[in-house]
């Protein structure tokens, strides 16, 4: 009997693609500690990781130790939690649908994020005049997470029939609920004043520009939770591709994987977006990515997609503030103009297994 | 868990089992006791209620009325994750999202016993693989086969989702829908004679859909014989006849013996 190859020909072993994304992220890390509006040498990089781990004595007032410690690196780590949020959602989305064109926005939590930040900037000027409504702003942090929550919620509460979820209707109920979320920021939008519509517009193109450190602590331990809970769902996703009633036949709590796997993305994207803004394709591009070079199984997919999902936005921030500097660009702008391009081309490269 | 320990040999007990879909007419009252180490056939004509039956042998569909019992107790009350320790189940068709390999779908037949894994583990989805013939397809993309050597992955599937004897020395129960559906000649015999094998040398109960009645006359202990408004249980030989064919399907047909003496039907008018 001849032994049998393990593994696919043309995959990498879960070790291996795990490893590989690991790098990517901290590769991306370094090189965007570097780049900015104030370049940053990497011997200098050395001399200010050493200053701030207290082994060499801080001056205080060397603009390139402000600059990293204040503004790069809670941007950095920021993009890191973004990134992994929307990896890992996508990927819990993709195995939930068993659709490979799932994206965590079908569940509502992007566009109810995005009207309650909408309702925030336009209405709450007329209600709570004092407090302040620019991007990465508290009150709008928490009016758009609750919004994509209540959002996910509704959707999710449309969905249920004869006693379970049906993904089917939650993915008419997500399009058509959607739609609604996208006709009142229209409406939003239209009554709108001139410096409203623009703070609408930036909020909605997405940007780590306003990330501080107590931001990027809050959606950082979110988005780590969301990350232990939903690696727990890898083998009952594996058994969904079978269909939801051979998974069940396989003792596969399949409801309770549905409900976690809906609240982990709500929870996640809910949090990335409220503090950023809607950084697109992130969530689609990277399991995609992930499945091609390593296999469809969501012990790999899932971590590896939160670990390519860091990565593609940190480097997609790099470009943002440096393509125009000193200027930005926002960065769902440049999350769409990288990541479909490389997307398509790995598309027919790969057509046949698609 | 309140697992109580099922004795040996337990059949699985169909009590006046009602049959049919919910808000639909009943198709039938099936009142049988399905032995283990045995292979049973349900034969009938379409839509008498086979794969109904099957659906609610597995526990997957309640019962319109009457009650499946296992070791002693009501199907129903048994948990998922235990049941799907008991038995495996076969659909018609499975569709596998995404590009997973035949020996990962394989793998996927042991998520009951991720929990307590065996510890030949490594080896049951390769075992199961060489026991259907698809050992040399194992790292191919299950939607890449063509429909009869998926067929026999998904088969390979079931078979490791109880592949080894239970500690508590509980019936393991097979339950295949048309598994010879998409198969060559050549694979439908070695699949019948497969899990016939399984049945007498495990003590595995195993059950099945068929629609080739000649392949249920060489193979299966007893049938389960849906149709005309009645269900009849018992013995292949005794209960699958001409008369029973030309009742329930309206198909004349006469008995030869092939050259190892084993009774088949040949239609012989329609």
């Amino acid at each position: 009997m001849q032994p049998i190859p393990r593994r696919a020909p043309g995959r990498l072993s879960p070790r291996a693609a795990l490893a590989l994304g690991l790098a990517l992220v901290l590769l991306a890390f370094v090189w965007g500690s570097t780049q900015g509006a104030y370049a940053i040498t990497t011997g200098q990089l050395w001399q200010v990781l050493m200053q701030a781990v207290g082994a060499v004595p801080a001056p205080e007032n060397a603009p390139e130790y402000l600059v990293f410690v204040n503004i790069r690196l809670p941007r950095l780590f920021m993009g890191v939690a973004a990134g992994a949020g929307l990896g890992l959602a996508g990927a819990l989305m993709q195995g939930l649908f068993r659709n490979p064109l799932a994206d965590p926005g079908l569940i509502g939590v992007s566009s109810g994020a995005a009207l309650a930040a909408a309702l925030t900037i336009v209405l709450g000027m007329y209600w709570l005049p004092d407090l302040p409504r620019t991007l990465g702003s508290w009150p709008l942090v928490t009016m758009a997470f609750s919004g994509g929550l209540i959002v996910t919620a509704l959707i999710y509460g449309l969905a249920q029939a004869d006693g379970g979820t049906r993904m089917g209707l939650m993915l008419l109920a997500g399009v058509a609920v959607n739609a609604l979320a996208l006709a009142g920021l229209g409406y939003l939008n239209f009554i709108s004043t001139d410096e409203q519509l623009r703070n609408i517009q930036m909020w909605l193109l997405g940007s780590l520009g306003g990330a501080r450190w107590s931001a990027v602590a809050l959606v950082g331990g979110v988005v780590a939770v969301a990350c232990s809970l939903g690696l727990a769902l890898a083998r009952p996703l594996n058994a969904i591709a079978l269909g939801e009633a051979q998974a069940a036949l396989l003792g596969v709590p399949v409801e309770r994987t549905k409900r976690l796997a809906v609240l982990v993305t709500a929870l996640a994207v809910g949090a990335v977006t409220a503090a950023t803004g809607i950084i697109g394709f992130i969530g689609l591009v990277a399991p995609h990515w992930v499945r091609l070079v390593a296999g469809p199984d969501h012990r790999v997919v899932l971590p590896c997609s939160a670990l390519l999902g860091a990565t593609l936005v940190l480097v997609a921030d790099v470009v943002a503030r440096t393509i125009v500097k000193p200027a930005e660009l926002p960065l769902g702008v440049l999350t769409a103009f990288i990541g479909v391009p490389l997307f398509l081309a790995m598309l027919r490269q790969f057509r046949g297994k698609v | 868990m309140s697992a109580k320990p099922l004795p040996s040999g337990d059949p699985l007990v169909c009590d006046q089992l009602g049959v049919g879909l919910p808000g639909r007419p009943l198709l039938a009252t099936v009142h049988a006791q399905l032995q283990p180490g045995r292979f049973t056939a349900i034969l009938g004509p379409n839509g008498a209620g086979k794969s109904t039956l099957l659906s609610m042998l597995s526990g997957q569909r309640a019962p319109r009325s009457g009650s499946v019992g296992l070791g002693g107790r009501v199907l129903g009350r048994i948990s998922a994750p235990e049941l799907a320790r008991l038995r495996a189940v076969l659909p018609q068709e499975t569709a596998v999202a995404f590009d997973f390999t035949v020996q990962e779908v394989v793998e996927m037949g042991r998520f009951p016993h991720r929990q307590a894994p065996s510890r030949h583990e490594a080896r049951i989805a390769q075992d199961a693989m060489q026991a259907t013939g698809v050992a040399h397809l194992a790292t191919r993309g299950v939607n890449t086969l063509s429909g009869g050597e998926r067929a026999r992955a998904h088969l390979a599937r079931a078979l490791a989702q109880i592949w080894e004897p239970r500690p508590d020395g509980a019936t393991r129960w097979l339950l295949l829908d048309e598994p010879t559906a998409a198969l060559d000649l050549a694979h439908q015999h070695q699949a019948m004679a497969l899990v016939r094998r399984w049945a007498v040398e495990q003590g595995i109960g195993v059950v099945a859909v068929l629609h080739d009645l000649n392949l249920a006359l060489r193979y299966a202990h007893d049938v389960v014989l849906m149709g005309a408004g009645r269900c009849d249980v018992g013995p292949t030989a005794q209960t699958l006849d001409a008369a029973a064919i030309a009742r329930v399907w309206g198909v004349q047909c006469s008995e030869v013996r092939a050259s190892d003496g084993v009774a088949q039907f040949l239609v012989a008018a329609g």
